[in-house]
């Protein structure tokens, strides 16, 4: 049983320092080095070739629209782009890839010392990078006759290729001192961070469900003014919640093990998103040598200062400064903007008012009852079947008294079944707010009948208890009276 | 005495996925030694104000435009794997060698 302390604790008697090796795919149309396609979910091994699987005399070429993400997201990122760049073979035996090397780099990686500010609680930190590189990613493996489909228990692998090739870019962070028993939340905030600079920069869709952004976490404790103590790396954390929670794993695992006299063992962990905990895995000191060394068959790379600069002035504005412009365009405060961000509705809300709401309706509608629907379904806000557009047409329903709040949810039942718009939805389910005031006041004289007591309390000037005959009127109409104008037929009536 | 260990050869061989034998791991250091020597010799050439070589051909910057080329036919594709199943290559249990 693995001793744990409290997280309280661990950080009161030591400091922790992280560090960050973030994988991003690209969503390029073609591999790194050969012309394969990379569209996804294609059938197993039908997206490969003598290159990718490094058939004899096969001669890659490096696929130019990685090269231009890459030093994009370096200079994103703050970083300096190399002058002289090359690509290195990192040898090693493990069938998910056919050459029995991965192409990547080592010691002249594209990108070079960056860093990226993140906000928490109010406090600025600066996370430093220390390189950006470009490699290719590897192959799907499907481990079978484990109880699982996990490694551990297999009797066999099942390997598919079309994966190994994809462009991905290596992001790696200096070590992050000084951020006491708030490094959890800072290690989510720079993968939030990073997953959103490259996704405005359109390179990559940075999904971490679907692993497009895999996320490694580094992490030592020290006592304060000691040297900083021996690390772990803690792989296969796949969601911006899973880094927080490995951080504060290994922080309560370490510090128990540190209290003990025990030593930390230099070594890759594995963390289970079911348990939130972490597991040994391969030990660092019998890690594989890799032996690298510069790939003879890629020509060096000189990326030219004019095309540099050419990507540099074709950044889109970074996604930090664009939040506090939109805050302020949008008159929120820090903590409903804070919501906005965690519930990932910066752009939803953006194109919301693009497409004609007003800033307090998009919010509304995607921070309350679209929020709510997604949790319910365990999907993301962006994959709910609604578009900005429709939220938009929906709120401008509510405006002109088309719709009250009660018929909008029911036509949103609609949009999100698929039947169409805000506006097919309510004609098909005939969802508009009765207008027809003979038809309302029918109604009302039919509630006032059915409660003679309520209406005396009225005539008495009870005008609260008008509510009970609202109610009634708005049963028999199925919700679709606008209350305000009910309300107001009852009182004329009883007054 | 070879400046080459046992150890060394055993652990190059394992890396390479190599079967050595004892006998094999004496022969091999005694050979590598031998090998280690004369590459000693290009340490005395004067290399003072030259750039390390990594490509003999001096070009750089020779990319592709981002257009999908055809891939190989499936079956084509797993004709040169030793065992298949499910459209893909059927390979021994991964953990084995590393457990």
């Amino acid at each position: 049983m693995t001793k744990l302390n409290t997280y309280e604790a661990a950080v009161a008697a030591y400091e922790p320092v992280l560090g960050l090796e973030t994988h991003i795919e690209l969503d390029t149309n073609t591999k790194m080095f050969c012309g394969c396609s990379t569209t996804f979910g294609a059938e197993p091994n039908t997206q490969v070739c003598p290159v990718c699987l490094a058939l004899p005399g096969a001669l890659p070429v490096a696929n130019k629209a990685a090269v231009e993400a890459t030093i994009k997201i370096g200079l994103a990122l703050n970083c300096r782009i190399a002058e002289w760049t090359r690509f290195a073979r990192k040898n090693y035996f493990y069938p998910d890839m056919p050459k029995n090397f991965q192409t990547s780099q080592y010691e002249e990686p594209l990108c070079e010392d960056g860093y990226v500010e993140v906000t928490v609680d109010g406090e600025s930190y600066r996370v430093e990078i220390e390189r950006v590189h470009l490699e290719e990613d590897t192959g799907k493996t499907l481990h079978v006759g484990g109880a699982t489909g996990r490694i551990h228990g297999a009797t066999e692998s099942l390997v598919d290729y079309n994966r190994a090739g994809i462009p991905l870019v290596e992001i790696v962070t200096r070590p992050v001192p000084g951020t006491g028993a708030l490094a959890p939340e800072v290690a989510r905030a720079y993968t939030a961070e990073l997953r959103d600079i490259v996704r405005s920069l359109g390179v990559s869709d940075v999904r971490m469900e679907q692993g497009s952004l895999r996320c490694d976490v580094n992490l030592s404790l020290n006592k304060s003014g000691d040297e900083w103590g021996t690390r772990t790396e803690t792989k296969n954390v796949n969601s911006l919640r899973s880094v927080e929670r490995a951080v504060r794993y290994e922080i309560r695992r370490q510090s128990a093990l540190l209290d003990a006299g025990d030593k930390i063992h230099q070594e890759t962990r594995h963390f289970h998103e079911a348990t939130g905990e972490t597991s040994p895995g391969r030990s660092k000191e019998e890690a594989t040598d890799y032996r690298y060394f510069p790939e003879p068959d890629l020509a060096v790379m000189e990326p030219g200062r004019e095309w540099v600069e050419e990507l540099r002035a074709s950044l889109p504005e970074p996604p930090r400064q664009r939040r506090e412009r939109l805050q302020a365009e949008w008159g929120l405060g820090d903590k409903e903007m804070q919501s906005v961000v965690n519930a990932d509705a910066v752009d939803l809300i953006a194109a919301t008012i693009a497409a004609g709401a007003s800033a307090s309706g998009a919010v509304k509608w995607w921070l309350g009852e679209l929020s709510r629907r997604a949790n319910e379904s365990g999907a993301e806000l962006g994959s709910l079947a609604i578009t900005p557009a429709q939220v938009a047409e929906l709120q401008g329903m509510v405006d002109d008294g088309r719709l009250n709040d009660k018929l909008a949810r029911q036509v949103i039942d609609g949009v999100l079944a698929g039947e169409g718009g805000p506006a097919a939805v309510a004609a098909a389910r005939g969802l508009e707010v009765v207008s027809d005031t003979g038809a309302l006041e029918a109604a009302v004289d039919e509630a006032i009948a059915a409660n003679p007591d309520v209406a005396e309390k009225i005539r008495g000037g009870k005008h609260a208890a008008a509510g009970a005959l609202i109610g009634a009127v708005m049963k028999a109409t199925k919700g679709q009276a606008d209350a305000g104008t009910v309300r107001q037929i009852i009182l004329d009536k009883l007054s | 005495m070879s400046t080459i260990s046992r150890e060394e050869v055993a652990h190059l061989a394992r890396l390479a996925r190599l079967e050595v034998t004892d006998d094999e791991l004496d022969a091999f250091a005694g050979q590598l030694d031998v090998i280690l020597e004369s590459m000693k010799t290009l340490g005395e050439v004067d290399t003072e104000g030259v750039q390390p070589t990594s490509h003999a051909v001096p070009l750089v910057n020779v990319l592709r435009e981002d257009q999908p080329q055809p891939s190989l036919p499936r079956d084509a594709v797993l004709a040169g794997g030793p065992d298949t199943a499910e459209g893909r290559f059927r390979v021994p249990r991964i953990l084995d060698e590393e457990a």
